[in-house]
This record gives structure tokens, C-alpha cells and sequence, in this order.
């Protein structure tokens, strides 16, 4: 008798809840022993929505095909000598940025959902966990390819991986992920799948995925759209885990609260580094850091929220400063950047009159007011011969691990914002009430943070001496500096017929 | 709150002063001069005098700005760890009060950076 060809239904539930039992040699909470402790109570895993019906054969299938369309781009994009088309080579600071900070976080996304996939009690979790932690891969290594191309033109993007885990301010997103990374599954799957994904995913992929294609950069913007339809899984993903964990038991309530506290916060401090590409280092920008924060925080969040408060969750707190913040966060961010420039793996440069005339009109209330003047300064003082970068090193938030920077913002924008505790007869500081709240909640945590300052003065990167500490970090001497004192300026120039500036420089 | 962990935590004070050789780290920041974006940070030793932090550490980094040789350090204002303080510029670190990662903050009555822009 011929084998019967299963109905789509059939299949798929064979292909996921199939795969699961009760086991009885061994207890169920000796084989999966991480998803208790946190105190996130689950009384029935059969009440678990797949949020997408794709079993593990046709998520081959679909992503083989999204594969070599992606590969065949980024071959013709090689062989037409793509890089000669962007809009400038100042834009690639962004790419540099990405591949070094955000790249080794997709990576780490696939260690963490590689663990669900394996801890998950729940095999439909289980399942879309497992996909997630191919798509992470993945994504990794399409962003490593197709970025390679621009290793072979350009300065800063050869040692993503080393520089990750060593330079100041990528400890930034590595410590965002590694303190995922730390936690138990359900916070992890709350932190990245929820309060990242799908809270905020979308103020990452304006800016970089039509950022590249405003700048001609026909490589990224393929490989967003070969993420595209994986983000929009996971999205889904991250909605479902929140509203399976509190409809199944109320105990759960407040500590999911909690955790979208503090992992909104923690995302949108990585993101401040985003706010800065955004609106400086992208030449052509679709829209600036604010505007995209009203829109999809403000806007879309907001709605989110209120959907999700029939379940009893409220806006995550803080996100009111996080907006008054809005109109300030890209400029302090760049600013530090361009102060310290001189230790950074990509260029930093002022913006150009016409940068300076588009940010006095997005920002009305403060470009004009608060940051031009420090722009037109170093501006003048790079034509007058008399600039230097910044030779110390900033005082660092404990948990964000930014340098101190951000205002208050609220009621004096050129007031530094100290918070402070002490903890165990130590002090530690904070640039914000959200990074107190979240120290405050698990201070045996994040007194063990990795501050590269004080890793540094303590004699772990490779020296005392500036020089030392970016050879340590692998830095070259041509990836960091001024834009127009950099090789890739001058390699520019020469890609575009102009002799002169290819030769000396600015 | 109590930890909530799989298993035992291990209690690992990452900056504690005895990793810094002798040092404690000392924030320094010059209010209404923003162009140092943020506090900055040094490793000095305990024991030495107040003055040599204003005289000999501050200047290293600080008279970056153009405002700095305007200085006049008997009207500058002094706060520590939140709170206003006057040092005595004679006795060491540790005997006016500093701890490892104390916060000193400074103004300059008369300055507020270029042009008056608190920068």
C-alpha cells in the first residue's frame, strides 16, 4: 500500500509535538533543569501557540532559497566593484560599528537560543527555539560575508570577533548579551525575543537596513532583507512567550514586569550607540534617531503596550525618559566619539554644514542650542591646526558601561546625570535611574561587570599607555582618527579622480 | 532581593581595591564644561596629598580646555560623593574622605566654559 500523503496539519504537528514525551528513566526535572528556578511557573506546556506552523524541513527549504539569492547578490555586488557607488567612504564607519558590536551579539543570540532549544520543557518552544538559533548563526555569517567585501577596501573591519570582547565601547552590546546570556531561559527569551525584537527591533533596522540602501550600499541592504522574514518570526516568538508565561499562572506577572523593566532599558542603552550611527555617521539618513523613536516607540510601543495590558503589563518603566532623551541621545553619544576618536576602530569626523542644517531641523529644540557650538569648535580647531582628542579615560556607568555622558535631560540638558549607590562598603555609579533600578535589583551581578576603565588601570589590556591598550585591542594605526586625515579617505578620493585631496588628505 | 541562581553564586567583586596595585580610582569631573563629556577617571594612590591631585593629576588631563589656566583654585567649589566639602589641600586623599571610586566634582565660579556655554 502506498504510504498516505499527510495533511499540512497532520505533518506538522508530528514534526514538533511528535518529537517530545514524558520520560521515565530519568525524572523530567533531571532532563530539563534550568526552566524552574527563575520562578516563572508553567502548568501546561500543551497550552503553548506556535506562533508560526513551520516545521524544520521547510525552514530548510525557505532558507536554502533566501541563501542563494543572497550569495548571488553579493557576487555581483564584488565583481561590479560595489564599494566605488556608496555615497561616501565616511558611511562605512557605521558598517564598522555594526560588524563589531552588533554582528558578535547575533552570535551570542545563537548560544542562548541554542540552550533553549535544548532546555525548553515545552517542545513546540523548544522547536522555534532551535530555528531561532540557526537564524542567529545565520545572520552572523551572512553579515561576515557580505561585509568581508569591504574588508578588502577599507580600514577597521578585520577583527570583529577579537575587538568585541576587548574594546570600551563594545563592552556596550557584549555585556547587554552576555547579561542575557547569564540569565535563566525565560528572562533570556524576555530580554532578546520581547524587549529587543520586538520592542525596539525596528529603531536597528531603519537606520542600517534603509540607512544602507539611502547610501547606496546594495550589499547590507540584502542582507537585511535575507533577515527580514527571520525578525519577523522572531518577533512573533518574542509576543507569544509573554503571553503564554503570564496566562499561566499569575505568580508570573511581576517578574516579567520586571524583567521588561530592565531589559528595555538595557536594550536602549546599546541602541544610544545606533542613535549616534543614525544621525552622524550615516551620510544620507532616512530619518533621524528621534523621529524614528516617536514613530516606532512612542507610536507602536505605545499600542503594544496597550494590547498588552489586558494581561495586566504596564510600559516599561523609565520609557519617559527614554523620550525626553530622544533629542539628545545621538549628539551626546557622538560627541564622546569624536572627544576620544583617537581610540576608536572607526572614523569620527563633524558633521558637514549641510549634516549641521538637517540636525538644526530635526532637533529644533536642542542641536542648535546644546551641540553645534561643540562641533563648530573642533571643527575650527581641526582647520587652525590646534585640536587633540581627549588623553584620559571617562568615568563608566556600571551596568550600561557607557561613559557617563547623558544629561539631565529633563531639567538641565548640560548637567552630567550622577546616580550612585554603595553596595558591600563599594561605590558604584550609574548615568541614569534605569541603570540604578537595574543594579539595585541584582547587585551581585553587576558588581562583577568588566569595566574596560578599570581593566586598564588594573593592568589587563595589554598596558598603561594608549598605544598599548589599542594594540591590545588590535586596533591599526589607520582605523581610527579623523575621517579626512584617514587612508580611506584618501583611497577615495583617488577611486574618484581627485589627485590632489588623495594625496595630502584634507 | 536574594539572588536567583541555579546554583551557589560566587561572589566576585570585580573592582575591589585590592586589584588596583596600590591605587584606589578617583572620578574627577569640572562641572559646566561639558567638552569632558564625562567624569574622568584616575588610579592614585591613597595616601597622596590632596594638593598634588589639584596641582599635579587635575592639569594632566583637564587643562585640555582653554579655560583651565583661568583657574583659581582658592574660589574653587568642591563636592564629594554628593556633598560640599572643602578639602585640606595638606592632607592625603584618604584623610579628606576620598574612597576608592568617590566622585569629586569641581566648579570654577566665573567660568562656565567657552563663550559662557557651560561647555
Amino acid at each position: 500500500m502506498a504510504a498516505k500523503k499527510l495533511n499540512l496539519r497532520k505533518r506538522y504537528e508530528l514534526l514538533t509535538r511528535g518529537m517530545g514525551w514524558e520520560t521515565s528513566y530519568q525524572k523530567m526535572d533531571d532532563v530539563f533543569p534550568y526552566d524552574t528556578f527563575e520562578g516563572i511557573k508553567i502548568t501546561d506546556w500543551d497550552k503553548w501557540e506556535d506562533p508560526f506552523r513551520l516545521t524544520m524541513d521547510a525552514y530548510w527549504k525557505f532558507q536554502a532559497e533566501k541563501e542563494k539569492k543572497l550569495y548571488a547578490i553579493i557576487d555581483s555586488f564584488a565583481q561590479n566593484n560595489g564599494q566605488t557607488n556608496l555615497a561616501d567612504a565616511s558611511y562605512l564607519s557605521a558598517i564598522k560599528l555594526f560588524i563589531t558590536g552588533v554582528t558578535p551579539l547575533e552570535y551570542a543570540a545563537h548560544h542562548g537560543f541554542s540552550h533553549l532549544g535544548r532546555h525548553f520543557r515545552g517542545e513546540g518552544a523548544r522547536i522555534a527555539c532551535q530555528m531561532q538559533a540557526i537564524d542567529e548563526l545565520r545572520h552572523a555569517q551572512t553579515q561576515i560575508h557580505t561585509i568581508s567585501h569591504y574588508n578588502k577596501h577599507f580600514t577597521g573591519l578585520h577583527n570583529p570577533f577579537h575587538q568585541s570582547d576587548r574594546v570600551w565601547y563594545l563592552s556596550v552590546p557584549k555585556s547587554f548579551g552576555e547579561d542575557a546570556l547569564t540569565a535563566g531561559p525565560f528572562e533570556f527569551i524576555t530580554s532578546i525575543s520581547f524587549a529587543f525584537e520586538y520592542v525596539l527591533t525596528n529603531l536597528l533596522f531603519v537606520p542600517f537596513m534603509s540607512g544602507a540602501a539611502y547610501n547606496g550600499d546594495m550589499a547590507t541592504t540584502t542582507f537585511g532583507f535575507s533577515a527580514q522574514s527571520d525578525e519577523s518570526r522572531h518577533m512573533t516568538l518574542g509576543l507569544e512567550i509573554i503571553k503564554f508565561m503570564v496566562e499561566q499562572h499569575e505568580d508570573n506577572l511581576p517578574i516579567i514586569q520586571r524583567w521588561i523593566d530592565k531589559h528595555f532599558w538595557r536594550a536602549y542603552r546599546v541602541l544610544a550607540l545606533v542613535s549616534a550611527m543614525q544621525d552622524y555617521m550615516l551620510t544620507n539618513t532616512p530619518m533621524s534617531w528621534k523621529e524614528a523613536w516617536d514613530i516606532y516607540f512612542v507610536e507602536n510601543g505605545g499600542a503594544l503596550f496597550e494590547d498588552l495590558g489586558r494581561y495586566g503589563l504596564k510600559m516599561p518603566k523609565h520609557h519617559e525618559l527614554a523620550t525626553a532623551e530622544a533629542e539628545h541621545l545621538s549628539h551626546q553619544v557622538w560627541s564622546v566619539f569624536c572627544a576620544l576618536g583617537n581610540a576608536t576602530g572607526f572614523h569620527t569626523f563633524e558633521p558637514s554644514e549641510e549634516k549641521m542644517a538637517w540636525l538644526s531641523e530635526k532637533y529644533p529644540n536642542t542641536f542648535d542650542k546644546y551641540y553645534r557650538p561643540r562641533f563648530e569648535l573642533w571643527k575650527r580647531q581641526k582647520a587652525e591646526g590646534t585640536f587633540e582628542y581627549l588623553a584620559s579615560l571617562p568615568q563608566l556607568c556600571q551596568v550600561c558601561q557607557i561613559p557617563m555622558i547623558f544629561t539631565e535631560v529633563e531639567t538641565d540638558p548640560m548637567q552630567i546625570s550622577f546616580r550612585n549607590t554603595k553596595y558591600k562598603g563599594d561605590n558604584y555609579h550609574f548615568c541614569s535611574d534605569g541603570c540604578k533600578d537595574v543594579f539595585e535589583n541584582e547587585p551581585e551581578k553587576y558588581v562583577q561587570a568588566w569595566l574596560p576603565v578599570h581593566q586598564i588601570f588594573q593592568g589587563n589590556c595589554g598596558g598603561a599607555t594608549v598605544p598599548e591598550v589599542l594594540e591590545w585591542y588590535k586596533f591599526q594605526p589607520e582605523d581610527g582618527g579623523d575621517y579626512f586625515d584617514s587612508l580611506d579617505y584618501r583611497r577615495w578620493q583617488e577611486w574618484h579622480g581627485n589627485a590632489e585631496a588623495a594625496k595630502t588628505g584634507s | 532581593m536574594t539572588v536567583i541562581a541555579k546554583d551557589g553564586y560566587v561572589d566576585l567583586v570585580q573592582d575591589k581595591v585590592d586589584n588596583f596595585h596600590g591605587n584606589q580610582v578617583v572620578y574627577v569631573s569640572w562641572d559646566d564644561h561639558l567638552l569632558f563629556c564625562a567624569a574622568q577617571a584616575f588610579p592614585l594612590p591613597p595616601e597622596m596629598p590632596f594638593k598634588a591631585l589639584v596641582f599635579e593629576v587635575i592639569p594632566t588631563v583637564f587643562s585640555w580646555h582653554k579655560e583651565f589656566e583661568q583657574v583659581d583654585w582658592a574660589k574653587a567649589q568642591w563636592n564629594l560623593d554628593g556633598n560640599d566639602f572643602v578639602p585640606d589641600m595638606e592632607k592625603s586623599l584618604a584623610e579628606n574622605g576620598v574612597e576608592h571610586k568617590s566622585l569629586i566634582r569641581f566648579k570654577t565660579p566665573g567660568l562656565t566654559g567657552i563663550d559662557g556655554t557651560r561647555m
